[in-house]
């Protein structure tokens, strides 16, 4: 008698978590808190419905953070100005904590919501299994982040950054061609998609220029605290250019500890290193002369970078990172694509991804983080990496 | 005699219970009724109730703590997600290549759970709950550096990098490293997760109700004297944890082949997941497989449930995931209940 009330009580319960998750689906969106200010008069066919999904919790949740807030500004922005072929822009933003599965789970619960267009994912793991979603239900989907190849093996998902081995093989020949160093020592996180793409075309790329690696050592997302031990190997090996293809809050570390052991060796990085002059309690000094390859720097003084950044600033209270400015641009890109195509909101989302990507092929965009966009049918984009230098605490462009 | 077959009824229920919500579900699919969250959610639902049910076996029945079962499930998922990837183009029926698939993730999973048991088992209490944790993390630090691919020469599988494979220009990688294993077709359904839930729901109380269920118990509650009735504590140690590690190993095979990229991630694999799947066991009823199954699907849908709720999400989670465990396991909670259920049957009795 007594588990049989148990079990009823669990049954109820569970019937009504069920019935709760549908209730949430059958209403209109208008229910649902959103990360949007606009989505709350949402209606059907009258607006632009445009989902993200990314980290805003957990390890990676600085990333999520950073696209989320951009891709609001761009929005906001789209929005005062008449909005895309006259017609507004909702955004919804949901956590998927850098987990595929719940990636997966975002996205399906934006579907629930309505989206027609997604920009998203923003890291590379989580972005393959929506991306597989995605072209089965023919939505248009744009990432700003997710950099490596497999995100964008299905002809309806585009990149905005540029993929893994693109960078590897750049920075490779853009150290042979200036000359940078001839003994190079790499470290890289083995547990990372992104580092590990990079290094793998960087170490192709870099025997094929004749340069000569001599220490390659690991780490990974659970030793990613201490790395005075690759640093040695680096040291006793005579490297006199050190490649760091991984994020800055690490980068920030090996700076520090190389300081430590007094080791100047020349460092150079990709475009994860952006944002360690802005990471809290770095001394910006030990990033004196480390070079890297950026599509973006929050410093530059064009009209756009210099109007996005004091806007992110205001409203965020932080300077825009690398993530922030390929998610400001994935909108616009959208944006563009979508007067190119001449869709309009009451097309169903599968129309609108045939006409958006037979458009975006067509599309050249100039924005923060590169001029003269283009795409390839394949989703990949064509942008030239800028080569920056530290000085004094700001990017120096070294071309 | 009563209390057999009270006991009956009991595995009867449970097993109602899962059949008849996935009638309610199939029943809200077939009239479109459910939201697409919901959908997606199904299988994963699936994953964690089998991998709740294996784990309840050890802890429940064996009576060990083990922390390393997210290893066993990674163990499950990877071989049979590299036999899928592999047998893609040459077996096309779908339901044939899972069943293989399954059948090779468990038993790589099973033998797997025999290996490490065969060390382990002699240690007990939180000596073993560390050593297993251990052995989870091993699992999934192998899997980050393995490179797997095939071309025309035949196989090539390397622990540095994807270089040193040489795989030639019509080669295909396998399993890249920590890039894990992508292109796994879509295999799971609600319908095959619910027969496996079933099947091992089975599997879990004809053992537990047999002569060797009553061993294995024995063991939990005193092994010394177990030992003195001529139990062999050894054999029956090494069959629950190889068997809860095969549950754990299909559970595994599900999760694999609902999404098309598979890593090891801490998220996933790791000591946390470990941890999660305890949660599940601790919560739903240590020893209690429907309870299990029950508490894995609620602490699974909760923090979806809650996207509502934008930021605040996984606090309010944790908040009530203490509130749930303090509301089934806090003394005073557990007498309030008692009080609460005589003032029911009471009023029962009385109407």
């Amino acid at each position: 008698m007594k588990k049989k009330v148990l079990s009823l009580m669990l049954i109820a319960s569970m019937t009504a978590g069920l019935l709760a998750g549908c209730a949430s689906s059958s209403s209109d969106s208008s229910s649902s808190d959103s990360a949007s200010s606009d989505s709350a008069e949402a209606v059907d066919g009258e607006v632009f419905k445009i989902g993200g999904i990314g980290p805003v919790t957990g390890a990676a949740a600085i990333y999520g953070t950073a696209v989320r807030n951009a891709e609001q500004i761009a929005v906001d922005e789209i929005n005062e100005n008449g909005g895309i072929n006259g017609y507004q822009v909702a955004l919804q933003f949901e956590d998927d904590e850098h987990d595929a599965e719940k990636s997966v789970n975002a996205y399906n619960s934006l579907k629930d919501w309505g989206m027609q267009i997604l920009a998203g994912t923003v890291t590379t793991t989580p972005c393959i299994a929506v991306a597989d979603k995605t072209a089965e239900d023919g939505i248009f989907q744009i990432t700003p982040s997710a950099s490596s190849t497999d995100v964008i093996k299905n002809d309806n998902v585009f990149q905005v950054c540029f993929t893994d081995p693109n960078q590897g093989t750049a920075s490779a020949q853009y150290i042979a061609e200036k000359g940078l160093g001839t003994k190079i020592a790499v470290i890289y996180d083995s547990s990372d998609v992104y580092s590990s793409g990079i290094y793998a075309k960087f170490k192709t790329e870099a025997e094929a220029q004749g340069l000569e690696i001599v220490s390659e050592t690991a780490f990974t997302a659970d030793s990613n605290t201490d790395f005075s031990v690759q640093l040695q190997s680096a040291k006793d090996a005579g490297a006199d250019l050190l490649f760091l293809p991984f994020y800055y809050q690490q980068a920030a570390i090996v700076l520090k500890q190389a300081n430590d052991m007094g080791y100047e060796p020349t460092f150079f990085g990709v475009d994860g290193m952006d944002g360690i002059l802005t990471l809290e309690n770095f001394d910006t000094s030990l990033a004196e002369g480390v070079m890297l390859l950026t599509p973006f720097a929050a410093d530059a003084t064009d009209d756009l970078t210099t109007a996005f950044v004091s806007k992110y600033t205001e409203l965020y209270g932080e300077t825009p990172n690398q993530f922030a400015a390929d998610a400001y641009d994935a909108i616009y890109i959208i944006k563009a694509a979508a007067e190119a195509a001449g869709i309009d909101p009451t097309m169903s989302a599968a129309d609108i991804g045939t006409a958006l990507k037979e458009a975006m092929v067509s599309v050249t965009y100039d924005g923060l983080t590169g001029t003269g966009m283009k795409w390839e049918a394949t989703g990949e984009v064509n942008k030239d990496p800028k080569g920056v230098v530290i000085q004094d605490g700001v990017y120096v462009s070294i071309d | 005699m009563f209390k057999k077959n009270l006991k009956k009824n009991n595995v009867f229920v449970t097993y109602a219970i899962v059949v008849v919500a996935y009638i309610v579900v199939e029943a809200l699919l077939l009239t479109g009724n459910m939201s697409s969250l919901m959908q997606g959610l199904l299988v994963p639902l699936c994953t964690y109730s089998l991998c709740a049910v294996g784990l309840n076996l050890c802890v429940g029945y064996l009576g060990e703590l083990s922390l390393g079962h997210a290893g066993f499930m990674c163990i499950g998922a990877f071989s049979s997600a590299f036999f899928s990837v592999v047998m893609q183009d040459a077996i096309t029926n779908s339901i044939v290549r899972f069943i293989i698939a399954l059948i090779i993730g468990t038993a790589f999973a099973a033998l797997f759970g025999f290996l490490i048991a065969i060390p382990v088992l002699r240690l007990n209490g939180d000596y073993l709950a560390i050593v297993t944790l251990a052995f989870g993390e091993i699992i999934k630090n192998v899997v980050n550096v393995l490179y797997i691919g095939y071309d025309s020469t035949g196989w090539h599988i390397s622990i540095s990098s994807q270089q040193a494979l040489g795989l030639a220009e019509d080669g295909t990688m396998v399993i890249n490293g920590a890039q894990g294993i992508t292109g796994t077709p879509h295999d799971s359904s609600f319908t095959i997760g619910v027969i496996l839930i079933i099947i091992a729901l089975i599997i879990v109380h004809n053992l537990t109700n047999s002569r060797t269920g009553r061993a294995v118990m024995s063991i939990r509650d005193n092994q010394i004297a177990a030992e003195s009735v001529g139990i062999n504590v050894k054999k029956y140690k090494l069959l629950a944890f190889t068997i809860s590690a095969a549950i754990a190993g299909s559970a595994g095979v599900l999760y694999a082949h609902n999404l098309s990229t598979l890593t090891a991630l801490p998220k996933n694999f790791g000591y946390n997941m470990s941890i999660m799947i305890l949660v599940f066991v601790v919560l739903g009823g240590i020893g209690n497989f429907r309870g299990s199954v029950i508490a894995a699907c609620i602490l699974t849908l909760l923090p979806e449930l809650l996207r509502g709720l934008s930021d605040y999400r996984m606090l309010i989670y944790a908040i009530v995931l203490i509130a749930m465990m303090l509301f089934n396991w806090a003394p005073a909670a557990i007498v309030w209940r008692q009080k609460l259920k005589a003032k029911f049957k009471k009023t029962g009795e009385e109407a």
